[in-house]
């Protein structure tokens, strides 16, 4: 399990971004899984949330961890690579292999930092088409994300419908609400408020890595529910804790702090601050009704969400449905009972499993209509 | 306990479907119903369901199904969408069934509806002899776990139909999986009604 770096759009053939700007090269960073078949017609396109990257299934050697999709992606598994080649790259701006603003600017030599310009989910699913294109692939049996990675998802059944023949949009809205902007702000200003962001300017200096980990407290506070926190939680208190008046005393708190200290380990705070902009400025609906959005649609839908989910409820998964009902297109919803909140859909995979690879294999036999009675 | 599908119901709704029709099922269950309809008269099928363990029989037969109450209506889809709405066994459970049934007419070209005889013979013997709520064959159920929320007759539906001005093109009446011809709200235990819009 190794990954791989596509390098395209060098000067003076920049891509051009959906702001405008110009940007290139452009690395990404992607990782497959299985094989490909002789005419190419068996890769599946796995799009990573927020914080993920190209390593979503498989061991790298030395990790501690798995892929972040391990559980699901493998042989005989949800995804079964027996039978499809799993494709997932790191998103445009990110900080793990593909260009974002701690890569170097071919202008300065120097990291990007805010020179990087602005990115939307537009922009990152343009860049995986090409990543497509390159490993020469017309028709993608599915493209499957959640939460951001979903996003991803209807932006791919609007830009590109006719190169896939479905999309599994999980967890996922159709256009960030005031909400879900709002709990990105208050990440983006701990981040900002470090004095060690400098501007984004920190590059070879000191991290600003406490406000990027105050700003992923934040976010996994979002990620799960009240129940699943009482569960895992309780309020247990710390055995192991240090003489403070604000130590973290309990559970949840020592673990917050755990999940923001990793967190720093492994991302970057300017690429935390374009992204979630990303994730905010997404609206498919931009300049589309709900009923016309997905128009003419062929590809075979399958809309997930999770009941406990309280940062992508179940009304927007709701919309999606909409959208696919006023347009005609063939699709499928199902709402799993989850208590984990919108972390379910890492976790659920036992229901995802069981959904998806049947959905999977309707879509590759043709239709897959009815071969259960008969 | 949970009501058997009927196969002779199955196939009175086939024979009404015609070749390559767009059919909407509203409370599909495990899908064997739309199931049919594709093998047999190759339609497209969409289903709506409640329940989540019959939600993942549907999908892993390979139709389209959407989790929805279908008592909030059906208002995202456009009058006469579906050549068929089917109502079969769903009808009495839901709270509105007057608001459902005008929905469906409304999205379908021709709506079926299928529910039990709440006056079939045998549920008027528990009645009259036994002085308890019957459970039959259709209706299975005891009067703790019941899904059903209405019990209707056979001639309550026909004159509510009247009332309605909703034309019935065709009526079958069935009990112990054969046609009942004479005295139909006395002898058929289930009244399956094709209306047209």
């Amino acid at each position: 399990m190794e990954t791989q770096y596509f390098t395209f759009a060098a000067p003076p053939n920049e891509l051009t971004l959906e702001s405008g700007e110009k940007l290139g090269p452009i690395t990404l960073a992607y990782e497959t899984y299985g094989k490909l078949n002789k005419d190419k017609s068996n890769a599946v396109l796995v799009l990573h949330a927020f914080s993920g990257d190209a390593h979503a299934a498989g061991w790298h050697k030395g990790d501690k961890d798995a892929g972040w999709w391990d559980d699901f992606i493998g042989p005989n598994k949800g995804i079964d690579t027996n039978e499809y080649f799993v494709i997932c790259s790191n998103v445009l701006g990110g900080c793990r292999g593909s260009t974002g603003p701690n890569s170097v600017n071919p202008w300065t030599g120097k990291p990007y930092g805010l020179d990087f310009p602005l990115v939307t989910i537009g922009d990152m699913v343009n860049v995986q088409r090409h990543l497509i294109d390159y490993l020469g692939i017309d028709k993608l049996v599915a493209v499957v994300g959640g939460s951001m990675g979903g996003m991803q998802v209807l932006h791919w059944m609007v830009s590109y419908p006719e190169k896939m023949r479905s999309a599994i949009p999980i967890a996922t809205t159709l256009k960030h609400t005031p909400q879900q902007i709002a709990f990105n702000e208050v990440g983006r200003q701990a981040v900002m408020a470090d004095p060690d962001w400098q501007n984004g300017n920190y590059y070879g200096k000191t991290a600003p890595s406490k406000g990027l980990a105050v700003a992923r407290m934040i976010g996994h506070i979002t990620y799960m529910s009240d129940a699943s926190m009482a569960e895992k939680f309780g309020r247990r208190v710390r055995t192991d804790k240090e003489k403070f008046k604000f130590s973290a005393d309990f559970e949840v708190e020592g673990y917050l702090r755990y999940r923001g200290d990793n967190f720093v380990k492994r991302f970057d705070a300017n690429s935390y601050l374009y992204i979630t902009k990303a994730i905010d400025y997404f609206n498919i609906l931009n300049g589309h009704s709900l009923g016309d959005v997905f128009k003419g649609l062929k590809a075979k839908v399958l809309v997930l969400a999770f009941k406990s989910d309280w940062l992508y409820p179940v009304y927007q998964a709701q919309e999606i449905v909409k959208a696919c009902k006023l347009a005609g297109v063939d699709a499928s919803y199902c709402e799993i009972s989850s208590t984990y909140g919108h972390d379910a859909f890492l976790l659920e995979i036992e229901q995802e499993t069981q959904l998806i690879k049947h959905f999977l294999k309707a879509v590759a036999n043709g239709n897959g209509n009815g071969d259960k009675y008969t | 306990m949970t009501r058997q599908t009927s196969k002779i119901e199955n196939e009175v709704i086939s024979n009404w479907v015609s070749s390559g029709a767009s059919v909407l099922d509203l409370g599909c269950g495990n899908g064997e119903l739309l199931t049919l309809l594709i093998n047999e008269k190759q339609v497209r099928a969409q289903g709506i369901e409640l329940q989540d363990s019959a939600i993942y029989q549907c999908v892993a037969a390979g139709l389209s199904v959407f989790q929805q109450d279908i008592d909030i209506g059906l208002s995202e889809y456009a009058d006469k969408s579906f050549d068929y709405v089917i109502l079969n066994q769903t009808f009495q459970q839901v709270k509105k069934p007057d608001f459902v049934l005008k929905e469906a007419l409304r999205v379908g070209k021709h709506v079926i509806v299928g529910f039990p005889n709440f006056v079939y013979i045998r549920a008027r013997l528990q009645i009259f002899f036994q002085g308890k709520v019957p459970v039959t064959q259709s209706l299975p159920y005891e009067w703790y776990d019941t899904p059903n929320l209405h019990f209707l007759s056979i001639v309550d539906f026909q004159e509510y139909c009247r009332r309605e001005k909703i034309q019935i093109e065709q009526a079958v009446f069935v009990a112990n999986g054969r046609h009942i011809r004479f005295f139909p709200n006395v002898f058929g235990e289930t009244g399956l009604f094709l209306l047209a819009t």
